[in-house]
């Protein structure tokens, strides 16, 4: 159930990610640059609709649908990781136009080059697996 | 019917995107009870898939399958939309970044990813080799290392009000920033 659920969800986004352009590399160029409002307003009202849920799920204390409470895990009090590891991402993200999402997009709409990308972002998983005791967190 | 066709096709303003993408996050949530974050399949595909003896890969994947199947649900969804509910026209970009396209060398504007760079023909160029290879290594290092990436922590840890969120964003942010203010012009000099 979870699987196809999950099947579903993942095609409606995909879907999104085309029709709202932030598989663009264009609109991360133009993000960076600071020339438009839309991928911006695109995440901002995204945190915003999110945590909104968020506080809704908690405050209600909603279930799920097969009937359990929901988790929400907090994530790992590691702030060097955090801001190292996100600026490593950044650098990547400005160069191909996509983070991990899009690029799927990317490779299902047509932009098939981008295979490559993935092959690489799953070696650049495994160098980190090589060298995670050797790296500040 | 003709007319619906062309609305369908049209791209999303942002005031309309960016809530239907906040959406992700309740519908993970309770759907799958699961957070919403797609960089984790890269992590769930190296266990999967390649020989090693890291313990960072030995976790049971399996039970994150989930988040593969999500993944092969973008790759699906991005071809229906781009086949089925997608225009040829160019995106409406902004004139300021018009012109630093124009800047960089790029003057085809069409389809979602620069055609100049992101195609296989292009490999034989040194630029399109280290930003579809070196970019990725990069995206795939840095997400792991920062335990996420523009869903998993922009969007679904500020959600939760996650401080390591907020600091994996700025540093999302100085990457970024530092590409596109300082290497790319050095790049398409």
């Amino acid at each position: 159930m979870r699987n196809f659920l999950a099947l579903v969800l993942g095609t409606l986004f995909g879907i999104i990610l085309v029709k709202a352009e932030v598989l663009s590399w264009f609109r991360i160029q133009e993000m960076f640059a600071f020339q438009s409002i839309h991928m911006f307003g695109i995440i901002g009202l995204a945190v915003v609709v999110g945590a909104l849920s968020v506080f809704i799920i908690r405050k209600m204390g909603i279930k799920s649908i097969e009937g359990n409470v929901i988790e929400l895990k907090d994530k790992a009090p590691q702030y060097k990781s955090a801001y190292i590891g996100g600026t490593i991402f950044g650098l990547g993200w400005a160069m191909t136009g996509a983070c991990p999402g899009p690029l799927y997009a990317l490779i299902g709409s047509g932009t098939t080059i981008m295979i490559l990308t993935v092959v690489m972002g799953i070696l650049g998983v495994l160098a980190y697996a090589a060298l995670r005791s050797k790296l500040p967190h | 019917m003709n007319s619906i066709l062309v609305w369908l096709s049209q791209p999303w303003p942002w005031y309309v995107a960016g809530p239907i993408i906040g959406l992700m996050v309740p519908l993970h949530l309770i759907l799958l009870n699961r957070t919403f974050g797609i960089s984790s399949s890269f992590r769930h595909v190296c266990a999967a898939i390649i020989p090693n003896n890291l313990d960072f890969l030995k976790y049971d994947w399996k039970s994150e399958t989930w988040n593969l199947i999500f993944a092969v649900g973008i790759l699906g969804g991005a071809f229906i939309a781009a086949r089925y509910l997608s225009t040829d026209a160019p995106i409406d970009l902004s004139q300021a970044a018009i012109a630093r396209m124009a800047d960089f060398g790029i003057t085809d504007l069409s389809g979602q990813h620069p055609k100049q760079i992101f195609e296989w023909s292009s490999l034989g160029d040194w630029r399109t080799l280290l930003l579809v290879v070196g970019g990725g290594f990069l995206v795939g290092f840095g997400t792991r290392y920062a335990g996420g990436c523009t869903s998993g922590h922009a969007i679904m840890g500020l959600s939760h009000l996650q401080l390591p969120s907020f600091v994996a964003v700025l540093g999302f942010f100085t990457g970024g920033l530092l590409m596109s203010w300082v290497f790319l012009p050095l790049l398409f000099a």
